[in-house]
């Protein structure tokens, strides 16, 4: 259910003006909800940005999810699958 | 990736019956300025709360959608895990916040100059909510307002 309410969140920031990137750990799920910038990530639910204490994964997942912010090329719905 | 797999069969009964929300039409806000000029804020639902806030209702039928403020200054490993679902193991983000909350990780893209600004603010939401009515005509608007009041320019969303 967190997934769908991020990408719930995330439509009603961009209404609002903000650009948003929505983590997600079921790709079936991010299809369906089709929040505006999804990032379909390969952990497991309780994982989203990978290992605990691994900051250089951790931010390998957020730099993935800011060239998302900066490719003027996607469009809505984008998703995009991360691969480490 | 998260499967559904993960889940027990009682979960993964209800997930298939359950009628998914679909975004439509999908609102769209391209980033007009760079990155390193940009204000950005955190929406997690891991349910984290501060300590003394007042917890999520674990009680509340469809899930509590209210959400909690935590401030930019705070200190991950005080965060308290008010989240009410049992179908994931929360260990991890217990043993490292950042895992679900990346707060450090946005003070490092700061500091690097990846980006502008950390918001002095960032939002919390139980994202267990079977019931999303309120949420989306109240509380996600509601969050939505506030954070464009500040100017955020982007926000990261991280589920768990």
């Amino acid at each position: 259910m967190c997934n769908q309410t991020v990408c719930l969140v995330a439509a009603e920031l961009e209404r609002q003006g903000i650009a948003t990137v929505a983590i997600q750990l079921l790709r079936e799920i991010a299809l369906h909800a089709r929040p505006p910038r999804a990032l379909v990530v390969p952990f497991r639910h309780g994982h989203p940005l990978g290992e605990p204490d691994r900051p250089e994964g951790q931010r390998a997942v957020l730099e993935a999810a800011l060239r998302m912010l900066e490719d003027r090329a996607l469009r809505p719905p984008a998703l995009l699958d991360y691969s480490a | 990736m998260g499967d559904f797999s993960e889940f027990s069969l009682k979960t993964r009964l209800f997930l298939k019956a359950y009628r998914w929300r679909r975004i439509d039409p999908v609102p769209w806000t391209p980033l007009l300025k760079p990155l390193a000029s940009c204000r950005v804020a955190l929406v997690s639902s891991a349910g984290f709360v501060l300590p003394g806030q007042e917890p999520f209702d674990e009680m509340k039928r469809g899930g509590d959608s209210s959400f909690r403020e935590i401030p930019s200054a705070v200190e991950p490993g005080t965060l308290v895990d008010a989240h009410r679902s049992e179908s994931f193991d929360h260990s991890a983000m217990l043993r490292d916040p950042n895992l679900a909350f990346p707060i450090d990780r946005l003070r490092e893209l700061r500091d690097s100059g990846r980006i502008g600004h950390v918001n002095h603010r960032h939002f919390s939401f139980m994202g267990s909510l079977t019931a999303t009515g309120r949420l989306v005509a109240e509380t996600a608007p509601a969050a939505a307002k506030l954070l464009a009041q500040d100017g955020v320019d982007v926000a990261l969303l991280v589920p768990v």
